[in-house]
């Protein structure tokens, strides 16, 4: 079966902190970044291992301020 | 053209479809039922759309989305209705959107009486809804002047982007007299750009709006407001005076009210008294400067309303306190005869009140 | 790689002032997509609502009107009966639309109006700082509900759907949520065939989505979505309650 590669960008500036993006994510990669403050003060979503997205969007799929862009390829 | 007899509330309608109103929403209350009705026989003749909505204050909210659609329309109601309307009205002046509203004045207050009156002066020139906004009110005598006013309004409201209100009682409504439709004075109307239509995609969205909430935007907005209540105070005032120069006694009377007066002017006359008459047309903007015309020796301005006094207040801010300011006034339905106005005038005369 | 989610052309780039989490912000963006995808948007003219969303008209990129409260299906009569080739819509909450506006949805339905309305049912007054709503539901606590919502001081909490139902002119009702991927994913299809309808020229329709307020329940975003899995959902089932098949 082909690996569904993804890759997902945030716009950190835009982002409430909601975490419902972090809730669906089924590769469990998406956390709200506690190390960084955003201009709006809250800590945005983001994700490091991006090797491991597939793309799906559920993230962007749940997210209320239209803060991802999902991309997807297959390998 | 020839001229038509024709029944006051229908002939708002006929000089509205004149004016190039195709849109009336409403609903039935005496004594303004036969307008509706009659839209409702007319509208789809031409094209255009009457819809009887479940309310007044349904009524007023269509007529708030089609004025912010760019066309013109109309509603009507009387008095407890007009009630009802109040929140739309502000809206729509708020949102500085152009529509003509006609209220068909019945007793007061409250339910009130289903018979003429001329209770809903305050209403209509001191707001009757929120905020610092003012409509045009245009109050006609007889129903060729109605007819013509109802086409003026249209202009006006297009004009200055306000709502424009037609003040009749219940005798104007229910009348018949014979009327013709003319043209008004040419006006140069802007386009009506603002108005919700669709983007296609080749301009931003227009948004029709009353709501700011940031206080420094919405005290611009209102001086924005202020100025265009300025330029129709300086250009829309409308007046008829009889005789205010030489007259001991000026009666100050409106619409139906004022041609009782003309005929108590009639007898008084024929009896050696000098009476004159100031005969607003424009509520609002009220005519003060008609006032100051008055001859230096009037004895006292007497004001004829059906109602309890409400255009007194206009009349003792004209007159800026040189005059005594008398009142007659029937309520409830019930119309002054010009019987009363002649003893009243003659009591003013003779130093009784 | 390509593009397979980006932002719709039917939002605008101001930036909303919802609360974190809530789900007004996913109901706009779906309405925006749907109006794109089906080509009305530059033919839209919407209605905005007073409460939440009142400033509903800066967030959708198409003409918009602010209505009074509760009026917006009357302001939506007046545009579409002047201006029938456009496509018109309301977004209505629950305090706009099943208080103070229930004369007005109730008569756009049974005119059978070619609107086409959201319906964001939170079961609570969200702007004006958590007030007891008609839908808010038996127990639940509210500014005004301090001790909670009692059945033999307010009867039970208003279901809208299944009213507008039994309205001959309501040709398409659905009542969806927006707690899962797989429920937005059905929201929007709901809302895209509730619009098609009014593209059709078949009649009214309305879709009321079952919605969160963290902030006046007091919960976290996601624990706000847990919630009204567990209490609105049994209360308000999803589904759909008229569409034209049945109706012809």
């Amino acid at each position: 079966m082909a690996k569904v590669k993804g890759k997902v960008t945030f716009q950190e500036d835009i982002c409430k902190g909601c975490g419902l993006c972090v809730s669906v994510c089924p590769t469990k990669i998406i956390f709200l970044n506690k190390d960084k403050i955003n201009a709006k003060g809250y800590h945005p979503a983001t994700v490091v291992e991006m090797d491991k997205c597939i793309g799906c969007a559920n993230c962007a799929t749940m997210c209320p301020d239209v803060v991802i862009t999902v991309e997807r390829e297959r390998n | 053209m020839a001229k038509v007899l024709m029944k006051g509330n229908e002939a708002i309608g006929a000089a509205a479809i004149e004016a190039g109103c195709k849109y009336f929403f409403g609903y039935p209350i005496t004594p303004q039922s036969e307008l509706p009705e009659y839209m409702a026989r007319e509208l789809p003749k031409i094209g255009g759309v009457f819809l009887q909505a479940e309310s007044e204050i349904a009524a007023i909210n269509m007529v708030y989305g089609a004025a912010g659609a760019g066309v013109r329309v109309m509603t009507s109601s009387s008095s407890p209705g007009i009630s009802l309307k109040q929140e739309g009205i502000t809206y729509i002046a708020g949102a500085e959107l152009p529509c003509v509203i006609v209220n068909i004045m019945r007793g007061g207050p409250g339910l009130g009486s289903i018979q003429p009156s001329q209770t809903d002066y305050f209403q209509a020139t001191r707001g009757g809804g929120n905020g610092d906004y003012r409509l045009v009110v245009l109050a006609p005598a007889n129903v060729q002047e109605l007819v013509d006013l109802i086409i003026e309004g249209f202009d006006i409201a297009d004009q200055y982007r306000n709502p424009v209100m037609i003040l009749g009682d219940g005798m104007i409504g229910q009348m018949m007299e014979p009327v013709e439709f003319k043209k008004p004075k040419q006006r140069e109307l802007p386009k009506k750009d603002w108005a919700t239509t669709g983007t296609k995609g080749e301009r931003k969205p227009n948004i029709i709006n009353s709501l700011y909430l940031a206080a420094e935007e919405l005290e611009q907005h209102n001086i924005k407001l202020q100025a265009k209540y300025k330029e129709i105070r300086e250009n829309e005032v409308k007046v008829e005076s009889y005789n205010i120069e030489d007259a001991d006694v000026v009666i100050a009377a409106y619409g139906t009210t004022s041609r009782i007066a003309r005929t108590a002017i009639s007898q008084l006359e024929k009896e050696g008294y000098k009476v004159g008459l100031i005969r607003p047309i424009t509520l609002w903007p009220y005519p003060y400067d008609e006032f100051d015309k008055i001859n230096e020796n009037c004895k006292g301005i007497l004001t004829v309303e059906m109602n309890t006094g409400q255009m007194i207040d206009d009349v003792k801010i004209a007159v800026k306190g040189k005059y005594p300011v008398y009142f007659h006034g029937r309520t409830g339905g019930m119309v002054p005869t010009p019987g009363e106005i002649v003893e009243k005038v003659k009591a003013i005369y003779g130093g009784e009140i | 790689m390509t593009i397979v989610f980006e932002k719709t052309r039917g939002l605008t780039d101001v930036e909303t002032h919802y609360c974190p989490g809530c789900t007004h912000g996913i109901i706009h963006r779906l309405v925006a997509e749907v109006l794109e995808e089906l080509g009305v948007l530059d033919n839209a003219i919407g209605v905005a609502p007073v409460g939440c969303s009142v400033l509903a008209y800066k967030y959708f990129n198409c003409d918009m009107h602010e209505a009074a409260h509760g009026r917006a299906p009357a302001v939506a009569t007046g545009i579409k009966r002047v201006r029938p080739e456009n496509f018109v819509f309301t977004y209505q909450g629950d305090g706009d639309l099943a208080s103070i506006g229930t004369a007005e949805i109730v008569h756009a339905a049974h005119r059978g109006e070619k609107i086409s309305t959201i319906f964001v049912n939170n079961a609570i007054y969200g702007m004006t700082g958590g007030q007891m709503a008609p839908t808010t539901l038996i127990g639940q606590k509210a500014t005004t509900a301090p001790y909670g919502r009692s059945e033999e001081h307010s009867g039970k909490p208003i279901k809208i759907a299944e009213m507008l139902a039994t309205i001959d002119g309501a040709k398409f009702v659905e009542r969806v949520t927006v707690t899962t991927p797989a429920h937005v994913r059905r929201a929007k299809k709901a809302i895209k065939e509730c619009f098609q309808l009014q593209l059709d020229g078949k009649g009214f329709g309305i879709v009321e989505v079952l919605s969160t307020c963290p902030t006046n329940w007091g919960l976290t975003p996601e624990e706000a979505l847990r919630w009204l899995e567990d209490n609105m959902i049994p209360y308000y089932p999803l589904g759909n309650f008229r569409k034209p098949e049945e109706v012809e």
